[in-house]
């Protein structure tokens, strides 16, 4: 199992801050990604535009392997400051 | 000191905290507000999220990037969430360093790389209506002028 948060513009787009996903094997995030809009095409919309991701709170590339118990999050550029 | 808040912060405490060490001999402050205009429009206020934990940790990088790049003595950074009206104080980033050349570099650093790299999204109001923001090309430039 794998928890993915989301963050501001893509969390209003998806609908939800966060859901557990189950991971039956180590797969990239870029794979993860291409799952979830097969299971709901809402996620296609992270693909549209440009989009960053973190494991467990360290940014990374989408080619990253996760693994069980990892926390994924996917949020856009970041505005603060 | 790394700090994110809902409340206010008191920027004459925060000087006093970097002031009061005997090797500060200059100390550079960087106080961010809300502005009431962007792109032509009127703004009443700004709603701002962050990534908890994450935000804490990237910042704390920020901060030691810094300190390996030059003689700081204290760094102060508080960045407030939450809803947040126009004039109020958004992010504080103080630098306390034994020479004023530290001090302004490491201010501006952490302050630039602060807007590109660690997890907060501003939502403006506009006119009854409310906008996520997007990154600045010219704050993308900013932050990485200090790579090259």
């Amino acid at each position: 199992m794998i928890t993915i948060r989301l963050f501001a513009r893509l969390r209003e787009q998806i609908g939800q801050p966060l859901l557990q996903w189950e991971l039956s094997e180590p797969m990239t995030i870029r794979a993860l990604l291409d799952a979830l809009i097969t299971d709901d095409f809402r996620w296609q919309t992270l693909t549209e535009t440009e989009v960053l991701c973190a494991v467990n709170h360290q940014q990374v590339t989408f080619e990253q392997v996760l693994k069980s118990g990892d926390e994924v999050a996917f949020f856009p550029p970041v505005t603060g400051g | 000191m790394i700090k994110i808040q809902q409340e206010d912060f008191n920027v004459g405490q925060q000087y006093t905290r970097l002031a009061n060490n005997p090797e500060a001999g200059a100390i550079v402050f960087f106080v961010g507000c809300v502005r009431d205009m962007n792109q032509d429009e009127s703004v009443s206020g700004l709603f701002l999220e962050h990534y908890p934990d994450m935000t804490e940790k990237v910042i704390e990088q920020i901060v030691s990037q810094a300190q390996e790049r030059w003689h700081l003595s204290d760094v102060n950074v508080v960045h407030r969430v939450g809803q947040l009206e126009v004039n109020e104080q958004i992010v504080f980033v103080g630098v306390s360093a034994a020479h004023r050349n530290d001090a302004f570099a490491g201010a501006e650093f952490i302050m630039d790389k602060l807007k590109t790299a660690a997890p907060f999204w501003k939502k403006e109001n506009r006119q009854g209506k409310s906008y996520w923001l997007e990154q600045r090309q010219s704050d993308v430039q900013a932050a990485n002028k200090w790579d090259v």
